[in-house]
């Protein structure tokens, strides 16, 4: 009998225990959240910042998406907030003041490099040469004809141009959590918007009729490149938006459509040839530096020439790695500690 | 039953006609106990096929991540490339911390060390007569494995002008090409070795340098992102364990406690009613909810850390309570009135009767509901990815604080990583050993269930 309240005392104590020595315990491993598409890059960083330097514990790199990770990262400052935001968009001034709110002020910008966005079909499928406008008319839920808005009426890809293969159209676009989407919008329908010459309408109604999706024959994929990658393979007509590294990986698998008669690659996005691309960010809480050990040094050795650079780590994995004047700038703002205001991204 | 009754009685003044009459009916009744039994082997055929797809799916899949491409280099400790200062040893009157400096100082400079050109001479003296470049020569080992010398110089830097045997782990895109997960006669532009590469990795194969060997990395080495040939389970596995430990410790006496209080003590009124359905309500909640529970109540509340496996631990055992209460207080109602009214009648109290001779007869029931528990709680993923513990951690977690990740948690990882050849098997890899790890425990349960049952 008495071996019962031992047992039961032993683990209540226990769990008192844990709790106060979780309290007392200082971190000692950089913790890192965000964006799906920074979180290769980070945790190969990760991984070599724990071989190169032995005395810190290597970070630990946690997805969630760029606005998950933003979110987690403006909770506030402390132990069981995290140190480090990835993200693949720039963060956003309403996000900037909530982390003002939440007493995070020392917000550090790095930016690391620039992701492509491709267009990728299933290996077997036709060759698509796109223009953004042709991905407005497969997508957009109004399209003009002959002037009018009319609900989108195509139902092939050849029925927009006449260049582009006879097969049905089916496209999987990352959902809204995503920074890629952002991207998406800007860089594709915003284009193909223009070039559609939608009619005369107000700003915000022209806004709207540029971003709205139609909902019959787009799926908007809330996980990673894998959950877009196995809509291709249920239904192999679909248009996939990956990132150019997922790409890169599988292109037994996957071909990759050009954009405005540009094939991606390492060499078209660096050169800013090929349109659809995005820069890459890491915001960094300033506060936590010298709390956090190791936080200087991880950021130093994500942006040294071994890993960001050209011809590093990080390129071999499809990064586009960014001019080393930009490098240096980014690195120069952060041994400055220059805080990003509000101000600085509206 | 009553239509053959109404046939006997109207048949009952010819006994041939009745027995006739039986006759035919007795042969309708044996056809559609036949049809029902036919229809019971139909559906457990159907279950046991889909059980039987489901695994052999797994196995074919999972079997060959098992193996994996590895190469034996003799590789020269190059006294032209490796440039460092003897290693530092502990000076009497040195302060241990001095030493410590001293050491990492060292050991900084050895990993500056550019060890990938050690790499690429082995390999090139491996196969003198291919013609690669650098990239394509480094492009068939791993590129944790200069790490690995690394090590081996570190732990004795007299290799220094040695020539030594290294087993080195080859690249995953050298063991995709040579198991052929990506189809040989791909054109170039749809492989991920560049044709010299790939040549040079088949002539590897055909001197004997590559071999295929047991991975044992799976079971030794943690998650990795940069060199995925070497990913493996141990991180993984650690936190697995430690959140077991913690449901064991937590659950078991509390599941217990509060089952045979609630059976044998509690008066029966409407509030121990209400518990009573709210346990077994609780025992119904999908388990995403506890998981939101868990981030709102122990991270955000108690501030414990983020990735823990102490916290998952305390997740899980909220999911697993109700499991082992109701299991227990099934087993305590299971025990005959007689053997209380016994104890109670030779003088002795309450409590002894429930702990010396009730309790006791139950502890078959409360094992196997605990094992039962603790092995559903390990297949647990969805309330973990909510309190962090889907993050890439590249080290084995040394106390229930360190971040760490599941074993259910790291296929759900790998399943998503990018490289999809290499770890499409590696996901069914890890699912072979978690299913491993599931038999095991059930097994344990049905062997010490059988074995306390005899002895009582």
């Amino acid at each position: 009998m008495n071996k019962y309240f031992l047992a039961a005392a032993v683990a209540s104590s226990a769990l008192a225990a844990s709790l106060g020595f979780a309290a007392a315990q200082s971190r000692d491993t950089i913790q890192i959240a965000g964006s799906s598409t920074v979180l290769p890059f980070a945790s190969i960083v990760a991984e070599e910042f724990g071989n190169a330097f032995p005395e810190f514990k290597t970070p630990v790199v946690g997805s969630g998406g760029s606005s998950g990770g933003l979110r987690q990262f403006c909770q506030g400052v402390g132990e069981n907030t995290i140190d480090i935001a990835n993200s693949s968009r720039r963060i956003r001034a309403s996000e900037i003041e909530a982390c003002n709110q939440a007493g995070v002020n020392q917000i550090l910008e790095i930016q690391i490099g620039f992701d492509g966005i491709v267009f990728a079909t299933s290996a077997d499928k036709g060759d698509f040469a796109l223009e953004p406008v042709h991905v407005f008319k497969a997508v957009a839920a109004k399209v003009p004809v002959e002037g009018e808005m009319v609900d989108n009426p195509y139902k092939s890809w050849s029925e927009i141009d006449s260049s582009l293969p006879d097969q049905p159209i089916a496209v999987a676009i990352p959902a809204s959590n995503h920074g890629t989407r952002e991207v998406f919008e800007e860089k594709v329908l915003h284009a193909g918007c223009e070039a559609a010459e939608l009619p005369e309408m107000e700003e915000e109604a022209m806004e709207a009729a540029c971003t709205a999706i139609r909902q019959d024959v787009v799926v908007e994929i809330a996980g990673d490149y894998t959950e877009t990658l196995a809509r291709l393979q249920s239904n192999p007509d679909t248009v996939g938006v990956f990132g150019l590294s997922f790409y890169d990986q599988n292109r037994d698998t996957l071909k990759v459509a050009t954009m405005s008669g540009v094939t991606p690659s390492l060499e078209t996005i660096a050169s800013g040839e090929y349109p659809v691309s995005r820069p890459l960010y890491f915001y960094v809480k300033g506060e936590h530096i010298g709390q956090v050990p190791g936080i200087e040094e991880y950021v130093e050795f994500f942006m040294s020439d071994q890993m960001a650079g050209a011809g590093g780590t990080l390129e071999g994995a499809g990064m586009i790695p960014q001019p080393e004047e930009k490098t240096a700038e980014v690195v120069d703002a952060f041994k400055e500690r220059k805080a990003l205001t509000a101000a600085d991204v509206q | 039953m009553a239509e053959i009754l109404s046939q006997t009685q109207t048949a009952s003044d010819a006994p041939g006609d009745t027995l006739k009459t039986i006759r035919s009916g007795l042969t309708r009744r044996h056809a559609r106990e036949r049809r029902f039994r036919a229809y019971g082997i139909a559906a457990i055929c159907a279950a046991l096929g889909a059980v039987l797809i489901l695994f052999s799916m797994i196995l074919a899949k999972g079997i060959p991540a098992f193996t994996q491409a590895s190469l034996t280099l003799d590789v020269f400790f190059d006294p032209a490339v490796i440039e460092v200062d003897p290693r530092p040893e502990p000076q009497p009157g040195q302060s241990p911390a001095d030493y410590q400096k001293a050491r990492l100082d060292w050991e900084r400079q050895v990993t500056l060390v550019n060890w990938n050109r050690i790499l690429e001479a082995a390999i090139r003296q491996a196969a003198p007569d291919m013609e690669v470049d650098t990239r394509q020569a480094l492009s068939i080992v791993e590129t944790s494995e200069r790490f690995v010398l690394r090590d081996r110089f570190v732990e004795n830097p007299a290799l220094l002008g040695q020539t030594v045997k290294v087993d080195l782990l080859a690249s995953a895109n050298v063991d995709n090409w040579l198991k052929g997960n990506i189809d040989r006669s791909l054109p170039d532009s749809q492989q991920q070795l560049s044709a010299p590469a790939r040549a040079l990795a088949d002539r590897l194969l055909e001197n004997g340098t590559i071999r295929f060997a047991f991975a044992t990395q799976i079971f030794t080495n943690v998650d990795s992102r940069s060199a995925p040939a070497s990913a493996g389970l141990a991180g993984a596995f650690m936190g697995s364990l430690y959140m077991m430990l913690v449901v064991i410790v937590l659950a078991v006496p509390l599941g217990v406690g509060s089952a045979v209080y609630l059976e044998e003590f509690a008066p029966k009124n409407r509030f121990t009613d209400l518990i009573e359905v709210n346990i077994n309500n609780l025992a119904a909640v999908p388990s995403i909810v506890f998981g939101l529970l868990g981030a709102a109540v122990f991270i955000n509340y108690f501030r414990l850390p983020l990735s823990a496996p102490l916290v998952g631990g305390l997740v899980l055992t909220l999911m697993t309570l109700p499991t082992i209460i109701i299991a227990t207080r099934s087993a305590l109602r299971a025990v005959p009135p007689s053997l209380r009214q016994a104890a109670l009648g030779l003088g002795a109290s309450r409590m002894q009767t429930v702990f010396h001779h009730v309790l006791p007869v139950t502890y078959p029931g409360i094992l196997t509901a605990t094992i039962i528990g603790v092995a559903q709680a390990l297949g647990e993923t969805a309330p973990l990815l909510l309190i962090g513990m889907n993050a890439f951690v590249a080290a084995v977690p040394a106390t229930p604080l360190d971040q760490s990740t599941a074993l259910p948690v790291q296929i759900y990882l790998w399943q998503g990583n990018e490289n999809r050849n290499f770890f499409e098997a590696r996901t069914s890899a890890a699912i072979i050993v978690l299913l491993g790890l599931m038999i095991t425990l059930n097994a344990l349960a049905i062997y010490l269930r059988t074995r306390l049952e005899r002895r009582t």
